[in-house]
């Protein structure tokens, strides 16, 4: 998978989306009780709002000072006899990680679930170059063995699929012959993916953040796959975003606490590691350790007015909330980041070309700003985006002369007296009965679900009410 | 104490019973009331659309326009919010930055005026009815301000208020997005109108046009009966008598 994950329209992306009501009753039911589980969360925790803050205050003050917490990260790990490796592009993070794995002619990959792996194609370049791999990972598993179907949610891989509809998978792709009961499905998986681990030669995690002063990475699951990923092989290789690092454990307490509860709303996670590489007279653990840091854009976002999207700790909390994403799920944004934080950073890492329509996709809520434990001020990039999208001439030239023609009617008290004694007898020709029945694309978009009343004559209008008492009471 | 009205170019355009029954509660409670003429839009539907330079001119016209007033006082959240923005969007700008600060600091939204600065909760109004609130994203979350429209409902006689489930979704109105995204804003404000439904409520209130025109749109279009009315006519409401689908007696 690269980031994009459909080429198709956005449109077209969107009518599929809206026309799935199986994946929209999963994403409405699974938002429902997310907000309540993470609500409790964070209400357990005492002053959430303060909670926030320092965690904005860490993510802040670590993306200022990048260069010196992977210069001290690179020098922990080298330091422990690991090998860390800074890939510019997508390309060369995996051409690493490929060539590290022809190095050992290891065949047999296990993989625990990662965004950033996604981001840099490496399944797709794993594959070609003759590697079996297995996402173990029960959501990516699902999606592996669906035909590689794209993820919908960064945390939730497989949230748009109903229990019924992985059952259906197992049976068609695994000869599997229970029922769709979640434990069944899951005791299947785990039997496999059991064999899968023994056999591996090389395990691929991702990294939620890593510890600088200790040169170590910390992983956050719940099904403890990804312990098994980096722990039994001989070889780990761990995949991180640039931004994604902690200076030490006391900040990474404070993330963690964050992210849980704002993910799936759990005080903690079933599995909360901190590995890296193996320390002398360790008698388990990997032999060799790699950690590959991706910049793929990053740096150029780094300073910019975008600065505050690399806050982010990949918690999903704006798409549980986020109304557009509740009813397009997360294929219709066509990127692997999907939902708010997908429409801030996907046309930032994959260009306005493929993605201008995305920050558009948003009522502007604020729902997402409100939610994220990193304070993100998530619509307030949505708007940055769409000047951006204005700026660069992007949009068409009929909205371009509707919004010009706007801006002049709303700033100029004449045009719109003018239009305030217009509207009416405009009107009356797209009216029947009092309501609008027809008009310019504009009103069409909105006639189209919902009744609109003629705007009022100017005679009735507040200002003549003002007028008329003005004149009355003699002032 | 003296107040500048900020009307909204959608009361101006669509509803002005709201604006008059603001006028009217707010001089029952003492007001004088100010009307600045110049005043037309604060800018928003351009400005969220990304047309910052369009909006500024919109905007500007709106510091001028209330320049001299004491408090300015508007039927809805959402664009009060906007208001708040402004010294965000004119930033270092050594013309109008004070000025947009200035705006800010005296700017209301009519139910919040009424609370936190005249100190009122029981404006004497009563209103037989079941109704439910919807609350505006931009109020509760830009603006900041959940719980005054709920302490002037609470002292409303007669009035019952239902739970609404999912409360703080958004109803899909956003503005431009209504139309920029028909197929999305349908689906939203159709879930938020069968919650609606579901309370049984006679009455939906709201502190802003934009929505309540979204919302009751939809209502009419599915052939609901429910009766959409601003919090300002509520507040403004003598006459206890209200049915479903009929109008006040």
């Amino acid at each position: 998978m690269s980031l994009q994950t459909d080429k198709r329209d956005f449109s077209e992306r969107t009518t599929d989306g809206l026309g799935d009501s199986f994946m929209r009753n999963a994403v409405g039911s699974a938002q429902d009780s997310l907000k309540t589980r993470r609500l409790s969360a964070a209400t357990a925790l005492g002053d959430w709002e303060q909670w926030r803050t320092a965690g904005q205050q860490i993510r802040q003050h670590t993306l200022q000072n990048l260069d010196y917490y992977l210069e001290q990260l690179a020098g922990n790990i080298e330091k422990k006899g690991g090998h860390i490796y800074f890939a510019a592009t997508k390309e060369e993070a995996s051409s690493y990680i490929r060539d590290v794995i022809v190095q050992k002619q290891a065949k047999k990959i296990v993989k625990s679930k990662s965004m950033v792996t996604e981001e840099i194609e490496l399944n797709h370049v794993l594959i070609e170059a003759g590697c079996e791999l297995i996402e173990t990972d029960l959501g990516e598993y699902i999606l592996q063995m669906d035909d590689w179907d794209p993820p919908s949610h960064i945390v939730a891989p497989a949230l748009h699929k109903d229990r019924r509809q992985i059952q259906r998978v197992f049976t068609e792709k695994l000869d599997y012959t229970d029922d769709e009961s979640p434990e069944k499905l899951a005791r299947f998986a785990r039997k496999v993916l059991r064999q899968k681990f023994l056999e591996a030669e090389v395990g691929i995690t991702g990294c939620n953040f890593a510890v600088a002063n200790l040169g170590a990475i910390n992983l956050v699951t719940n099904e403890g796959n990804g312990d098994l990923t980096a722990a039994i092989p001989k070889t780990h290789i761990a995949v991180m975003g640039m931004e994604r690092i902690v200076p030490t454990l006391a900040e990474m307490e404070v993330l963690d606490n964050l992210l849980c509860r704002s993910a799936v709303g759990q005080k903690l996670t079933s599995y909360i590691t901190v590995m890296g590489p193996s320390a002398a007279g360790d008698t388990d653990g990997p032999e060799e350790f790699h950690l590959v840091v991706v910049d793929n854009g990053r740096s150029d976002i780094l300073g910019s007015e975008f600065n505050e999207a690399l806050q982010c700790i990949r918690c999903g909390a704006c798409l549980n909330v986020c109304p557009v994403y509740r009813h397009i799920g997360g294929h219709a944004y066509g990127s692997i980041y999907p939902g708010p934080i997908g429409a801030v950073i996907t046309p930032l890492l994959g260009g306005y070309d493929d993605y201008k329509e995305l920050p558009f996709a948003s009522s502007l809520c604020a729902a997402c700003t409100d939610v994220c434990p990193v304070r993100i001020p998530l619509h307030e990039q949505l708007i940055l985006h769409r000047q951006n999208i204005v700026k660069e001439n992007r949009t068409g030239s009929m909205e371009r002369f509707q919004m010009k023609a706007a801006g002049r009617l709303l700033s100029s008290p004449a045009l719109f007296g003018k239009t305030l004694r217009f509207a009416h007898p405009a009107s009356r020709l797209m009216s029947r009965h009092g309501r609008i029945v027809r008009g310019p694309e504009l009103i069409h978009g909105w006639i189209g679900a919902r009744d609109l009343s003629q705007p009022v004559k100017q005679q009735d209008s507040f200002r003549a009410w003002l007028d008329k008492r003005k004149g009355e009471s003699g002032q | 104490m003296k107040v500048s009205i900020f009307s909204t170019c959608l009361v101006d355009l669509m509803t002005p019973k709201v604006g008059i029954a603001m006028v009217e509660v707010l001089e029952r409670l003492g007001c004088e009331i100010d009307y600045p003429a110049s005043q037309v839009c604060c800018g928003q539907p351009t400005y969220n659309s990304g047309y910052l330079e369009d909006s500024k001119l919109a905007m500007k016209n709106m510091i001028l326009a209330f320049e001299r007033s004491d408090y300015v006082v508007a039927p809805s959240g959402s664009c009060i919010a906007m208001f708040h923005e402004y010294p965000k969007i004119f930033k270092g700008d050594p013309d109008w930055e004070l000025k947009a600060i200035t705006l800010k600091e005296k700017s209301y939204e009519f139910t919040q005026f009424i609370v936190k600065v005249l100190g009122i909760t029981d404006v004497g109004a009563s209103l037989e009815g079941n109704a439910t609130y919807h609350r505006s994203c931009h109020m509760t979350r830009l603006l900041g301000e959940k719980e005054t429209p709920f302490q002037l409902l609470e002292h409303v006689k007669g009035l019952h208020m239902e739970p609404l489930k999912n409360s703080d979704n958004c109803c899909g109105f956003g503005g431009t997005f209504s139309v920029k995204m028909p197929d999305i804003s349908e689906q939203m404000v159709d879930e938020k109108s069968s919650c609606i439904i579901d309370t049984g409520a006679d009455i939906l209130i709201s502190a802003d046009m934009g929505c309540l025109l979204n919302i009751g749109g939809r209502l009419s279009r599915k052939g609901e009966s429910v009766k959409i009315m601003h919090i300002a006519e509520v507040l403004n409401h003598q006459n206890p008598v209200i049915t479903k689908g009929g109008s006040q007696s």
